[in-house]
C-alpha cells in the first residue's frame, strides 16, 4: 500500500505553474492537466494557491456516478473515470466540492489528477511535486514531511453540512483542526468588499484557463 | 545599412510562433531510445535534467533527482524547455538579405560573403572596424573560443557581450571587496543561515530554484529580510520586508550599517584582522541614521532598525542580490555597500555565513571568466596587464604584441556603431533588440552598420537587422561546459544531432576563422578539445580551471572553481582563512548615496522599473516561442498601485500609455497593492512595441558600464483604449506573432 501521499503548502506557491507544465507530460495525459493554479486576488496579493485533487476518504465524485466509472485504489487515490463506463454526464464535474475534475469532450471521459499513479505505483514521485521549486506540492510520508514543516496539516474540509476527509493535506499556518470554507466568506461573497470592485484581470483571465470544467 | 522592411513577413517565416508539444504529439506508447542526463539551458542555476530521446528526437523530459541542485525540481521553463529543440522557428540553413528579404543561402555562399565583407571592412577601415557582441547563454567553451576569435582571427579590440547587462555590478564589486568574483558559498550553506537578507531579487521568479533552499532555511526557523520595491512573491513571504524607492539601496545599506554600529552588532576583530578601509566606511554609515535613511528611500526607519537588529543578532546569515541591486548607474557601488554590511558584521567564509549573487543568464559566471569581456582574457586575466597579456599570447602561439588593446562596453560598441567608427558587427546568440536599453538607439546603431552577421538558433528581433543569418545549435545538440551561480562547473551533453545544416557555433567560427586565413589557431575537433586549451589559458588565474576536466565535472556532479590541479576536487566555499586580494585582506568602500542618474520630475513624476516574470527568459527569443509559457502571460502589463491609477482615473486591464524621455509603449494596467506608489513596472522579455526597453535609460554605471535599467523618469497617460488585455481573451491567447504585430 502506497505510504506516501500528497501535501499543499500554499504559503509556499509562487504561481509559477511550474507543476501545471509538468503534468502535461505524464504519460497517462497525453498533454492534458489536471493541475491548477490560481492568483487569489491579484490586485491585493501576489498569492497564488494549486489544486489539485484531494483524493477524498469518501470521494463525492464516485458516489454522485451512475456508472461506477470512478475507482478508488486500495492506498485511497481517486482514479480518473474508466473509460468505458464513463457516460458523459459530468455529476462528477459538478458535485465535487473542491471543483476538481474536468470533462474531457474529445475523449469523452472525465479526467482528472490521479496522484501520478502510473508513476507512484512505481515509486516515482508524481511529476507535480517533482518539479515543483518551492514544496509547495510535497509527495512523501507524512512522518518524513510533516516534522520538518512550520505548518499544520490539515484534511478536513467542512462544507455547509458535508465534512470531507481527504488523503491529501493541506499546511496551514493555524491552530484550526478543519478547514470551514464557509467561514472563509465564499459562499457568502465578499464581505466588507465593495461588490462594484472586479477582481484583476488577471484573476479573469486564470479563471477563464483554469476554470472551464471542460478540455 | 540592414533596415527591416518586411516585418510581417519575417514573422510569418520565423515566428515565433508557439510551439507547444512534442514532435509526433503526446503519444503515451513511446518507446524511448536513450535518456540524456543534461542540464536546463536557462537560469544560473542550471537545474539537471533528463532528455527523452526517440528516434533522433527529443520527445519529454524526466526530473534528475540525482543533481543536489535541484533534485528533480525545475521551473515552467525548465519543464518546457525540450520544446526548443524540434521548434518549427528553428534556423536550418544560412540566410543572406538581398533587398530586404532573407533568402536562402548554402554555407559557402554565407561563410564566403561574411568573410569578404568582414575583410573588405578592416582593410578600408582598420581592424577595429569589426566588433563582435556574445552571449552568456553559450557554453563557456564557446565564450572562449569568441574571445579568441576576435582578438586572433579578426584582431580587433571591440568585443563584449550581454553579460554587461547582467552581472557586470556584481562582478566589479565582487573584485574589488574580495579580490574575486564568485559567489562565496555554495547554495547548500543557505539552509545553515540563521537570516537571509535578499535584495532586489524576485527569487520566485527569475531563479526559482532557490527557493528549495530558502525554504530549508524557513523550515530551519530562519528569517528572510527582503529588500525590493515591489512585493514579489519572495518579498510576500519575506518576515520583514523593505520596500525602497527604486535606486535607493545605498542609503538602505548605510541605514543598517549605522544601526549594527551603533547597536554594536559589528565583528571588530574580524574587521581588525581580516579587512581594510573600514574606518573611511564607518564614517560614512555614521551619517545614514535611520531617519535619514527612511528620508531617503522611502522606508520606515523602524523597519530599516529592525532589519540591523535582526541580521546583526543572528549568529549566521547569508545576503544575497541581483539585477534589482546592480541594473544602475551606481550598480557597484549598491554592491559594495551590501558586502559592507557581511564585512561588518564577519559573516562570511563559514557554512551558513556568506554572500552570493544571484546569475540570471545560464552561464553569466562561466562566461564572464574565459575572453569575451571588453577587457578580459582567459582566467578572468586583464588585458591591461602585461604579464597577463604575455601569458595568454603564449598559449594562443602569437606574440603579445598582437593581442589588441581593451575595448568598450556593450553599449558604448552600439555607439561607436551610430557613429560610424564600428562599421561591421558578428553577433552571436544575443538579442540586442529587446535587452539592451533604449531601444530605438540600438536600432539606429543596427541599422547604421555596413555589414552584420548573427548567428543564432532562431530569428530574434536583433536578428532580423542581420545581412546574414547564420543557424546554430540549441543546447541539446551539443555539448560543454557552462558554470553556475555558485560557481560549479558542470557539463551539458549532447542529446541529438543539429537539424538540417545547422551547425555547431564553435565548428562555424573556426570554418570563419580558416577562412580568414587564421586556421592554425583554430584547429579544435571537440568541444573537449576547446576546454583543453581552456584549462591551460586559465591556469594560474583568479578563475583558474585547470584541475578541472569533463571526467571529473561527471564523477562529482560539477566541479566548484578555482581548481588549480589534477588532485584539486575544486573550492565549494571561498573565503574561509583569506580573501584574494594580495594581502588575502577584503576591502571596505565608503559609499555614499547618489540615486539615479534620472530623478522623477513634473514632466515624469514615477519611477520606472523593469524586470521579469518567472515564465520568460531574458530577451524571450527562446521561451517567446514555447505555447504553454506564452499561454500563461501572453504580453507585458505595466503595473501601477490604485492609488496613482485613481490619480489618473486608469481601470485595471486599460491600456495605457508609458512614456520616457527616450521613448514610450502602450500596456495593459494590472492595478495591484504590491507595487510603491511612486513606481511603474514592466517586465522586459518583449521586443518591437512591447518592449520595456523603449522606455529605460541607457546612463551607464562609471566601473561596471552596467545600464541603468531599474530607474529612470517616466509618466502615463490614459488613451481611452476599450481593447482588452490579451490575456483576458481565453486559454489559448492570440498567437505570438499576432502579438508581436499588435493585432
Amino acid at each position: 500500500m502506497m505510504q506516501e501521499t500528497m501535501f499543499i503548502d500554499p504559503q509556499r506557491c509562487i504561481g509559477c505553474r511550474s507543476c501545471v507544465a509538468a503534468c502535461r507530460e505524464c504519460g497517462t495525459h497525453k498533454g492534458y492537466s489536471m493541475i491548477f493554479v490560481d492568483y487569489l486576488d491579484r490586485a491585493e496579493t501576489t498569492a497564488t494557491m494549486p489544486t489539485i485533487c484531494m483524493h477524498c476518504n469518501e470521494p463525492t465524485c464516485a458516489q454522485v456516478c451512475p456508472a461506477d466509472a470512478i475507482k478508488q485504489t486500495e492506498d485511497g487515490v481517486v482514479l480518473s473515470a474508466l473509460k468505458p463506463r464513463c457516460l458523459d454526464c459530468r455529476n462528477c464535474v459538478n458535485a465535487c466540492p473542491f471543483g476538481v475534475p474536468k470533462y474531457n469532450s474529445a475523449m469523452h471521459l472525465q479526467m482528472k489528477c490521479d496522484m501520478c499513479y502510473d508513476r507512484t505505483s512505481e515509486g516515482l514521485k508524481p511529476m507535480c511535486a517533482s518539479v515543483c521549486p518551492t514544496g509547495a506540492l510535497t509527495f512523501g510520508k507524512y512522518q518524513d514531511v510533516v516534522p520538518l514543516r512550520r505548518t499544520k496539516p490539515v484534511n478536513v474540509h467542512v462544507f455547509g453540512n458535508q465534512k470531507v476527509e481527504t488523503k491529501v493535506f493541506l499546511m496551514l499556518p493555524t491552530d484550526e483542526e478543519a478547514v470551514d470554507v464557509d467561514g472563509c466568506g465564499v459562499f457568502e461573497g465578499r464581505l466588507g468588499v465593495d461588490p462594484s470592485i472586479h477582481e484583476s484581470w488577471i484573476d479573469t483571465q486564470v479563471e477563464e484557463t483554469d476554470k472551464g470544467n471542460e478540455f | 545599412m540592414s533596415k527591416v522592411e518586411y516585418l510581417d513577413n519575417i514573422i510569418d517565416r520565423f515566428g515565433p510562433h508557439l510551439h507547444d508539444e512534442p514532435d509526433g504529439g503526446w503519444l503515451s506508447d513511446r518507446v524511448i531510445d536513450k535518456v540524456v542526463d543534461t542540464h536546463c539551458p536557462y537560469c544560473g542555476m542550471q537545474c539537471g535534467l533528463k532528455l527523452l530521446v526517440e528516434q533522433d528526437k527529443v520527445v519529454g523530459l524526466e526530473p534528475r533527482y540525482d543533481f543536489p541542485v535541484n533534485e528533480g525540481r525545475l521551473c515552467p521553463k525548465g519543464v518546457t524547455a525540450y520544446l526548443q529543440t524540434h521548434h518549427p522557428d528553428r534556423l536550418e540553413y544560412p540566410l543572406i538579405k538581398r533587398k530586404g528579404v532573407f533568402e536562402r543561402a548554402s554555407w559557402d555562399e554565407a561563410l564566403d560573403l561574411v568573410v569578404s565583407k568582414l575583410r573588405g571592412l578592416q582593410e578600408e577601415y582598420g581592424k577595429d572596424a569589426v566588433a563582435v557582441y556574445s552571449g552568456s547563454s553559450l557554453t563557456t567553451e564557446k565564450t572562449y573560443l569568441v574571445g579568441k576569435f576576435a582578438r586572433v582571427a579578426l584582431g580587433t579590440r571591440y568585443i563584449d557581450y550581454n553579460g554587461r547587462l547582467c552581472m557586470a555590478s556584481a562582478a566589479a564589486g565582487n573584485n574589488k571587496a574580495f579580490g574575486i568574483d564568485r559567489a562565496a558559498n555554495p547554495w547548500s550553506d543557505i539552509p545553515f543561515a540563521e537570516v537571509l537578507i535578499i535584495a532586489g531579487a524576485n527569487c520566485a521568479e527569475t531563479f526559482p530554484i532557490i527557493n528549495g533552499f530558502l525554504w530549508k532555511q524557513r523550515d530551519n526557523g530562519g528569517v528572510w529580510i527582503v529588500i525590493d520595491p515591489r512585493e514579489t512573491p519572495t518579498a510576500r513571504q519575506g518576515d520583514i520586508h523593505l520596500q525602497l524607492r527604486p535606486g535607493t539601496d545605498a542609503a538602505v545599506t548605510n541605514g543598517i550599517l549605522n544601526v549594527l554600529i551603533n547597536e554594536k552588532l559589528i565583528d571588530q576583530a574580524f574587521i581588525d584582522s581580516r579587512t581594510n578601509d573600514w574606518e573611511a566606511t564607518r564614517e560614512v554609515a555614521l551619517k545614514y541614521t535611520p531617519d535619514v535613511a527612511s528620508q531617503i528611500s522611502g522606508v520606515p526607519a523602524e523597519k530599516i532598525v529592525q532589519a540591523g537588529m535582526v541580521y546583526g543578532r543572528a549568529k549566521t546569515g547569508m545576503i544575497m542580490h541581483a539585477r534589482g541591486i546592480e541594473h544602475h548607474s551606481n550598480g557597484t557601488e549598491n554592491v559594495l555597500s551590501y558586502i559592507n554590511i557581511v564585512l561588518a558584521t564577519g559573516k562570511i567564509g563559514a557554512k551558513g555565513r556568506g554572500y552570493g549573487t544571484i546569475t540570471g543568464q545560464g552561464n553569466g559566471q562561466g562566461g564572464r571568466e574565459h575572453g569575451q569581456k571588453a577587457d578580459q582574457l582567459p582566467g578572468y586575466r586583464s588585458m591591461l596587464n602585461p604579464e597577463h597579456r604575455k601569458y595568454v599570447a603564449g598559449v594562443w602561439g602569437i606574440d603579445e604584441s598582437e593581442l589588441p588593446e581593451a575595448g568598450v562596453s556593450a553599449v558604448e560598441m552600439f555607439s561607436k556603431m551610430r557613429d560610424g567608427e564600428i562599421r561591421g558587427l558578428l553577433s552571436i546568440c544575443s538579442n540586442m533588440m529587446v535587452s539592451l536599453p533604449d531601444t530605438n538607439k540600438v536600432r539606429e546603431s543596427l541599422e547604421a552598420l555596413d555589414f552584420n552577421v548573427c548567428i543564432d538558433f532562431f530569428m530574434s528581433e536583433a536578428a532580423r537587422y542581420a545581412d546574414v543569418v547564420l543557424p546554430g545549435t540549441t543546447w541539446a545538440e551539443d555539448e560543454g561546459t557552462t558554470t553556475s551561480g555558485e560557481g560549479r562547473v558542470i557539463k551539458i551533453n549532447k542529446a541529438i544531432k543539429p537539424p538540417g545544416e545547422a551547425r555547431r557555433d564553435w565548428d562555424m567560427l573556426q570554418d570563419i576563422a580558416h577562412r580568414l586565413g587564421r586556421g592554425k589557431y583554430f584547429t579544435f575537433s571537440s568541444p573537449e578539445d576547446i576546454f583543453d586549451e581552456l584549462r591551460l589559458a586559465s591556469k594560474g588565474g583568479k578563475a583558474d580551471y585547470y584541475g578541472i576536466s569533463y571526467e571529473k565535472i561527471e564523477r562529482q556532479n560539477g566541479v566548484f572553481w578555482p581548481c588549480p590541479s589534477e588532485e584539486s576536487e575544486g573550492t565549494p566555499r571561498l573565503f574561509e582563512e583569506k580573501f584574494a586580494h594580495d594581502d588575502g585582506k577584503a576591502r571596505f568602500h565608503a559609499i555614499e548615496y547618489k540615486g539615479a542618474a534620472e530623478q522623477p520630475d513634473d514632466k515624469y513624476p514615477l519611477v520606472f522599473t523593469s524586470g521579469r516574470i518567472v515564465h520568460q527568459y531574458l530577451s524571450g527569443n527562446q521561451t517567446r516561442r514555447i505555447g504553454f509559457l506564452v499561454q500563461q502571460c501572453p504580453e507585458p502589463f505595466v503595473e501601477i498601485h490604485p492609488e496613482t491609477a485613481m490619480k489618473y482615473q486608469i481601470n485595471d486591464g486599460e491600456r495605457i500609455k508609458v512614456i520616457s524621455r527616450r521613448g514610450e509603449g502602450v500596456f495593459p494596467a494590472l492595478v495591484v497593492n504590491t507595487i510603491r506608489r511612486d513606481t511603474i513596472f514592466i517586465p522586459y522579455h518583449w521586443g518591437e512595441q512591447l518592449a520595456a526597453n523603449q522606455i529605460t535609460n541607457a546612463a551607464l554605471d562609471p566601473t561596471s558600464k552596467i545600464p541603468e535599467f531599474k530607474a529612470c523618469a517616466a509618466r502615463i497617460e490614459k488613451i481611452h483604449s476599450r481593447e482588452l488585455p490579451i490575456l483576458g481573451k481565453g486559454r489559448k491567447g492570440r498567437s505570438a506573432s499576432e502579438v508581436q504585430r499588435g493585432k
